[in-house]
Parts: structure tokens; C-alpha cells; sequence
């Protein structure tokens, strides 16, 4: 008695840490797919509403890909997926015990959703962008990629067909070639404590591709022009930046979350790992949710 | 155990009463804020009975004092008739009756009744009250901004509301966009308390309590809690919708070509107004059983505590409030037959509504059969929930011909619809929350609440309320609209029943006057009241009762077990005529 005595002033509510036998989940696990559930609800409702918004503007309503700029879109959706996979690297490398392989995959994870809102904040500057004449900064950035082939949009759009073109482009372009070196530097650095050479190897091919893809969306993205297409341009921008921008604020409070864990919130670590791990999996269940809205989020609105 | 105790009476006073964790005394805070809520929300609407009673006319003694852009002279603006109405509704429903029912009740007796010792999150649970208290002084303080309080209705339909208050640069601070981010903060408080009620009660039922052991309270309050987590998400998608419709200027729910004030309204069109009201009633038709589930559950533990028997049909019951939860999701576009959405979608919800009216049925008749062959107990808590089944029943039998497509043409927006849901909602759950409070009052405090004043509370309620809602009915059928600002004076077919205004509006008064026994025992039994001498005083077979009293913090002083179903009263050959679950041997 005297032990349980000290664990229930610990943990006053039970099944905090432990799984509950007849419902197999521990109580944070429950409260987080609720959690979930109701956000579908949430965002089901949007994208009903969208549905329906659609079917009434009829011809009317805008091919997506002639108003937004797809290989942004693309771009941002690499990254969030990547966010994703770190997501569950950082919680796989808690399960292995590993605080420091931990640290650097949620630092990756802040890094690619921090990356992601400086995007959609770009891309949001775009629509809110200068009005015809003054194109000055547009012509800025066609300038830096002037030497780019034709037919990249398509290009970009069907990613896979791309992989040895934008590898070989991103070779040509002076812009990207100075960026790529040290990317596959960067990749090897990380990869290099796996003190396994096969596996250094395919990292930095895999990293290359993966890299060299990611810089050609984004130099593809940055060629866009600027535009004034304000939410209340038509339904579409409204629908569009309602969308994107509730999803924007889940973005937030998922950096918010994560970051907590990252650096405050590791403290718990030393005196109840496990619990600690499990507030990594149920944060980490609410990022695949945010990944998986933009993942519906994409292809609804930049290519229908 | 004791630990625990201890504990308690080291936090500092701000942590103990204000920033507590303790679902004890968040269900308490959650009850005190929406019982002045409620008499907020009534006291608007007692201002509209003047109107409706005596149109136009200087209201005595008080009305000077709502100035000039309300009720200049003491007459009332019909702006502000608007505004009364529109926040009247919202009140009541958001930040009164659902709190008083889920947040309180709920926070207060589930946990005590499955033998937990706190909800699943305690700092969840807090932050939830807290996102209520904020929604709610958000609404309170739109009625001092420019242009006053919202004013489109508790259903805030556009157009109306998207173009209420003028341009949309002036919009930020107007009651309808305050309306809107009131909302959401409370829509962020039930989302936050639906899902600790969801995860206490799967995850914290003690050892011997399975899912049909659970109290009929507790079910109530899960499917609740369910109804809250799925229903409220769309109202918040269309909450944000139409914010943006009102500050980003985007025509969500505006159509093109609107023409407001004869000119052409400025904004690209294209949106739909039906919109709004889909995803408003998807929410809004479960929240009528948000409203009156946890009022089924509190009056079946008082009809099966007092009449001293089993409840009649508990696994009828069980089944039926599941049905009720599925159901509650599928017939929303009943308040829509008049809009014109076609009469295959009207023959669908009128068939899904007529089916959802049979487990209602099931558990109204199942706590009617209960009081059969009891030996009833008449005191207070126990006439309040004898009470609640006739008036319940009254309003969900005028409920089913506003759910028939055809019949709903000629009663659609007259004052039958009013007078049908304020059955339900005010001598329905009202009722069924006065009985809770003066059933648990004595657990919570140590001390009952007086009879004599409960006797003084509970008939004269009784009378006032059907003189004000029954007369409703006879002025819907005659076709009295619901949104007349005079109540129906200038319009000739209301002539016969335009009497009935001034006896609602008496018995409204009335009702008010029936409260001060009830707010004099609520606040003088809290520390004069007659002690209670056992923990038990009712003779219960809940767990709630297997405390302290007042349960101190961590609520149980052993772990306990579950032995029995929760209403096992009067068993043969039993020594006792009560048998508690926590109790191996009786």
C-alpha cells in the first residue's frame, strides 16, 4: 500500500501513464483522437462548405492552378510531409532512448513547420502583392532564374518525372548549384553518426534528390508574379485564404506544442520518460492531422 | 488518501477557489456563472413582455434609465427589442442552461459518480470555465458597443447578419461580429469539456463499474459530451465563415445581385445563404439535446431515488439515449422546411424526425412507469421532476407537428414554435436543473435547502410558467408571428388573441416574483441550512454518496468497488429498501 501511496500523489488520476486495460489507451491518447474528431468536424464543414460554394458558382468558379501558384503549393507540401516523418522520428527515437537523436528530429520538425509558414506567408504576400505597373520586384525574381528551360510549371506539378531534369537544372542554375553542395553536406553531417557508409550513401543520394526537388518547387514558386487578389476578390480567394489560413493557425499551434516539448517541456524526461513519451505521441498525432489537412487542403484547392 | 486532504488546505487561496482544478469547484463556479446568466437572459426578456404587452408605452420606474439610443422616454426602440431578443436566446441556451446542466452538474456528480477522484484533465477542465467566463463577458460587453448588441436573431441568418452594422472597415467592434468571437470562445469551452467528460468516463470508471452499471446521469452526460464534440465544430466553421464574410469582405453567405436599401450591395456575390442555416442547425438540432439529455438524467436519479424502485426500463433507456445521439445528427433541416430546399430533402428530415421521437418516447414512458406502484417521497427535488414530465411531454408532442413538412407551412416562425421549445427548455430542463440543485445540494454543502420555501418556489413556478408558454400555443395556432415588435397590434387576424399578451406578460412578472423564495434558500441554507446527519442523506444507491460530505479533494477516502446496478431499490428479502452499488453485502 505504501507504494501506491507514493504513485497516486504523483499521478492523482489514473491511467495517466499506464494503458487502461478494457479501452487499451491511456487517457491523453483518448482525449487527443476526440480531439481529432471533433476537428474533423471542423474542417469537414469548411470543405462542405466548399463543396458547396462550387456547385453554385458553377462555370463561374476558377481553375485553382490559374490564380495560385502550384509549385509553392508543391514545395510546402513536401515539407509538411517531411515534418510528418521526422515527427514520428522524434517520438521513434524516445521509444529507443535516445534524447539527442530526439532533440534534432523535433528541432527538424519546428524547422520544416517554421519553414512552411514563412512559404505560405510569401505566397500570402503574392496575392496581396503590388497592383499592375509597378513590377519591380517581380522582375527581380524572374531575373535570378532567367536560365531556367521552358515548361516548368508542368514540370514541377508531376514531381516524379522531374527528379533528373531538376537535378541536372539545378546544376545549370548558378542560383541553386551554390545551394545544393552545401544541403548534401548538411545531410551527410546529420547521417554521418550513423557510422554506417551504405547507409551515408543512399542518405545523400536520397537527401540530393529530395533537396534539389524542394529548390526547384521554390525557384519555380519565387518566378510566380505578384497579384492583388485579396479574399474578397471572388468566393474562391475567400474559400482559399479561410482554408489555408485556419489550417495556418493549427500550423501555429502546432510550433507552439512542439516547440514546449523541445525545450521546456523535456525536463519531465529525467523523472517520468514514459509519460514524456506519450505526450510525444499524442502531439505527434495532432501534427499528422494538420499534415493530413493540407495534404486534402492541396490538391481541393491549387490543382482541381 | 489523506495526502490529498492535507494538500487542499496548503494552496493559497486564489488556488483553491479561483484557479482550481478540482472538478468540484469548477462545477461550482460553472453553476454560480450560469445561474446569473440565466437570471441575466430572463430579466432581457421580461423587458420584451413589457413591449409585447403594453406596445409603445413608457415602461414606469426603470425605463429612463436605458438611454436614449435604447429606450428614449422609457420607450423601447425596436432596435432594441432586436437586440433583447437575439441575446435573450443566446443566453439562455449558450451561456445558461447548457453550463447549468454540462459544465456544472456535469463537472460536479460524474466524477463522483463512476468513483474518480478528478476529470482525466484538471487543467483542461479549468481552462474550459475559464473559456466560458471570457465568451460570456464578450457577449455582455456588446451591448455597450456602437450600434449595441447583436440583433439578427440567436440563429444570426444572413444576410441579415453579414451586412448588419454598415460597412465592413467598421465592423470589428459591432455586436454581431462580438456575437461571432463570443461564440467561439465558448464553442473552444464545451470542446474542451466534451472531451473530458468523453475520457473520464471511459477511462476513470472504478473497478466493477462496466458501461450498464453506469448511472442513467452519467449516460446522459457522455452522449451529451458527444453531441458537443461533433455538433459545435460546423456553427464554428460557419462562425468563421461569416466573419470572414463580414470583416475580409468575401460573400460566403451573400448572393449576387443583393440590393440593400435599394442599391446594389458591394461585394462580388456568389455565396448562399442556405449555407448558413445547414451548418447552424447541424449544430444547432443536436444542441436541443445537449439541452435536454442531462435534464432526462438528473430527473431519472430523483424519480427512481424517491419512488423507491428500480427505473423502469434501464436498458430501454440506455439504448434510446444512444438512438437519440445518432439520431440528433440527421434531422437539422426540419427548421428549414420554408426555405424552399426542395421536397425530397423535406420528406427525408420529416421521416428521420418522426423516428426520432420514438426513443424520446421510450425513456418519457419508461420514467412514467417507474412512479407506478412506487411509494413516492413528494418532497422538493422529487416535485420538480414530476413536474419536468408532463411539461417535457407537452413540449415534445407540440414539437411533432412543426417536424410534419405540411403543417409546419401554416405554424413556421408564429409563436406556437416559441411556446413549443419553451416547454422543453424552461418548466423541461429548468425544472429538471432546480430539481438537481436541490437534490445535490446537500452533498455539496452539508445542509438542505428548506421545504417550506422550495414549496414556496416550485408551485408558484409551476402555475407562472404554463400561463406564459401555454398561451403561446393558442397565439401560434391563431398565427401570430413570432417577430412582431408590437405582439401582434396592428395586425387583424391577432385582434381575438392579443389579450393573451398581457396575461403572459403578468405570469412572466410573476415568475420572477417565484424565484426570491429560491434565491433566499439557496443563499441562506449554504450556512444555515438544517445539517444533514448522514453522507447519505436521500437513502441513495449512487456512488456520490459513498464520499465525505462536502467531498474534500480527490473525493473518495478508499477506493471503491462496484458491485450491483445503480437503482437497485427495494430488493426482496434486503434488509434495507435501498442496496448502494458500492456495497458488497447489504
Amino acid at each position: 500500500m505504501s507504494s501506491s501511496t507514493s504513485h497516486v500523489v504523483t499521478h492523482p488520476i489514473p491511467y495517466t501513464v499506464e494503458i487502461r486495460p478494457d479501452t487499451g489507451l491511456f487517457n491523453a491518447k483518448l482525449g487527443v483522437w476526440l480531439f481529432l474528431a471533433s476537428e474533423v468536424m471542423l474542417f469537414g464543414a469548411l470543405f462542405s462548405s466548399y463543396i458547396l460554394l462550387r456547385i453554385g458558382g458553377g462555370a463561374t468558379w476558377p481553375h485553382g492552378s490559374t490564380i495560385l501558384n502550384v509549385p509553392i503549393g508543391a514545395f510546402n507540401t513536401v515539407v509538411l510531409i517531411s515534418s510528418s516523418v521526422t515527427m514520428v522520428m522524434a517520438w521513434a527515437s524516445l521509444k529507443m532512448n535516445n534524447l539527442g537523436r530526439y532533440r534534432l528530429f523535433m528541432g527538424l520538425t519546428i524547422l520544416c513547420a517554421l519553414t512552411f509558414l514563412c512559404v505560405k506567408s510569401f505566397e500570402y504576400g503574392q496575392k496581396f502583392g503590388v497592383p499592375h505597373g509597378t513590377e519591380q520586384t517581380t522582375e527581380h525574381v524572374t531575373q535570378t532564374a532567367e536560365h531556367a528551360p521552358p515548361h516548368q510549371t508542368a514540370l514541377a506539378v508531376t514531381v516524379f518525372s522531374s527528379i533528373a531534369q531538376s537535378l541536372i537544372q539545378s546544376f545549370k542554375t548558378p542560383g541553386i548549384g551554390g545551394k545544393i553542395f552545401p544541403s548534401l553536406l548538411a545531410i551527410g553531417i546529420i547521417f554521418a553518426f550513423v557510422k554506417n557508409w551504405k547507409k551515408t550513401l543512399i542518405a545523400f543520394v536520397g537527401g540530393g534528390i529530395f533537396l534539389s526537388i524542394l529548390l526547384t518547387l521554390f525557384q519555380l514558386g519565387m518566378k510566380s508574379s505578384h497579384h492583388y487578389f485579396p479574399p474578397s476578390h471572388n468566393t474562391f480567394m475567400g474559400i482559399y485564404f479561410t482554408l489555408t489560413g485556419l489550417h495556418g493557425l493549427h500550423v501555429i499551434g502546432g510550433i507552439i506544442v512542439n516547440s514546449y516539448l523541445w525545450l521546456p517541456g523535456i525536463r519531465m524526461w529525467q523523472n517520468d520518460p514514459e509519460r514524456f513519451t506519450n505526450r510525444i505521441e499524442v502531439a505527434g498525432l495532432y501534427w499528422h492531422f494538420v499534415d493530413l489537412v493540407w495534404i486534402f487542403l492541396f490538391p481541393v484547392l491549387y490543382l482541381l | 488518501m489523506h495526502d490529498h486532504d492535507s494538500h487542499s488546505h496548503e494552496l493559497p487561496f486564489w488556488k483553491k477557489y479561483i484557479f482550481s482544478t478540482d472538478h468540484k469547484v469548477i462545477g461550482i463556479q460553472y453553476g454560480l456563472t450560469a445561474l446569473c446568466f440565466l437570471f441575466f437572459g430572463f430579466c432581457l426578456v421580461m423587458l420584451m413582455r413589457w413591449q409585447l404587452a403594453y406596445p409603445g408605452a413608457e415602461l414606469p420606474l426603470i425605463g429612463k434609465w436605458f438611454g436614449e439610443t435604447r429606450m428614449p422616454d422609457g420607450r423601447m426602440l425596436p432596435e432594441f427589442y432586436n437586440q433583447l431578443g437575439a441575446m435573450h436566446g443566446t443566453i439562455m441556451v449558450f451561456m445558461g442552461i447548457v453550463p447549468l446542466a454540462v459544465g456544472a452538474f456535469g463537472n460536479y456528480i460524474v466524477p463522483l459518480q463512476i468513483g474518480a477522484p478528478d476529470m482525466t484533465f484538471p487543467r483542461i477542465n479549468m481552462v474550459s470555465y475559464y473559456a466560458f467566463l471570457v465568451g460570456g463577458i464578450v457577449m455582455l460587453c456588446s451591448f455597450f458597443v456602437p450600434g449595441g448588441a447583436a440583433s439578427a436573431g440567436w440563429t444570426s441568418y444572413p444576410p441579415l447578419a453579414d451586412l448588419a452594422s454598415g460597412n465592413f472597415s467598421q465592423k470589428f467592434f459591432t455586436g454581431q461580429t462580438l456575437w461571432i468571437l463570443g461564440m467561439v470562445c465558448l464553442i473552444t469551452s464545451s470542446l474542451l469539456g466534451a472531451v473530458n467528460f468523453i475520457t473520464t468516463i471511459f477511462q476513470l470508471r472504478t473497478k466493477g463499474l462496466s458501461m450498464m452499471r453506469l448511472p442513467f446521469f452519467v449516460w446522459a452526460q457522455l452522449i451529451t459530451a458527444f453531441l458537443l464534440l461533433l455538433a459545435f465544430p460546423p456553427l464554428e466553421a460557419a462562425g468563421v465563415l461569416q466573419l470572414m464574410d463580414r470583416l475580409a469582405g468575401t460573400s460566403f453567405f451573400l448572393p449576387s445581385g443583393l440590393m440593400v436599401s435599394g442599391q446594389p450591395y458591394a461585394a462580388t456575390g456568389g455565396g448562399n445563404a442556405l449555407l448558413w442555416q445547414h451548418l447552424f442547425w447541424f449544430l444547432a438540432h443536436p444542441e436541443v439535446y445537449v439541452l435536454i439529455l442531462p435534464a432526462m438524467g438528473i430527473v431519472t436519479e430523483i424519480i427512481a431515488n424517491n419512488t423507491r424502485k428500480p427505473i423502469g426500463g434501464y436498458k430501454a433507456m440506455v439504448y434510446s439515449i444512444i438512438a437519440l445521439g445518432f439520431l440528433s445528427f440527421i434531422v437539422w433541416a426540419h427548421h428549414m422546411y420554408l426555405t424552399g430546399m426542395g421536397t425530397m430533402i423535406s420528406a427525408f428530415f420529416q421521416t428521420t424526425t418522426m423516428i426520432i421521437s420514438i426513443p424520446s418516447v421510450v425513456i418519457l414512458a419508461a420514467l412514467f412507469i417507474t412512479l407506478w406502484g412506487g411509494s413516492i417521497r413528494f418532497n422538493i427535488p422529487m416535485l420538480f421532476a414530476l413536474a419536468f414530465l408532463p411539461m417535457f411531454g407537452i413540449g415534445g408532442l407540440t414539437g411533432l407537428p412543426l417536424g410534419l413538412a405540411s403543417a409546419d407551412i401554416y405554424l413556421h416562425d408564429t409563436y406556437y414554435v416559441i411556446g413549443h421549445f419553451h416547454y422543453i427548455v424552461a418548466p423541461g430542463t429548468i425544472f429538471a436543473l432546480f430539481a438537481g440543485i436541490y437534490y445535490w445540494f446537500p452533498k455539496v454543502t452539508g445542509r438542505k435547502m428548506n421545504d417550506f420555501l422550495g414549496h414556496l418556489h416550485f408551485w408558484p413556478s409551476l402555475v407562472a410558467m404554463n400561463f406564459i408558454f401555454f398561451p403561446m400555443l393558442i397565439q401560434g395556432l391563431a398565427g401570430v408571428s413570432r417577430r412582431l415588435y408590437d405582439g401582434g397590434a396592428t395586425y387583424a387576424h391577432a385582434q381575438p388573441v392579443l389579450y393573451l399578451n398581457v396575461v403572459m406578460s403578468w405570469a412572466a412578472w410573476g415568475l420572477a416574483i417565484a424565484q426570491i423564495p429560491f434565491f433566499i434558500n439557496f443563499f441562506t441554507s449554504i450556512f444555515k441550512g438544517q445539517k444533514v446527519e448522514s453522507d447519505n442523506p436521500w437513502e441513495s444507491t449512487t456512488l456520490e454518496w459513498a464520499t465525505p460530505t462536502p467531498p474534500p479533494h480527490g473525493n473518495f477516502t478508499k477506493e471503491l468497488s462496484v458491485y450491483r446496478g445503480p437503482y437497485e431499490y427495494s430488493v426482496p428479502n434486503a434488509p434495507k429498501d435501498f442496496s448502494p452499488q458500492y456495497q458488497e453485502n447489504i
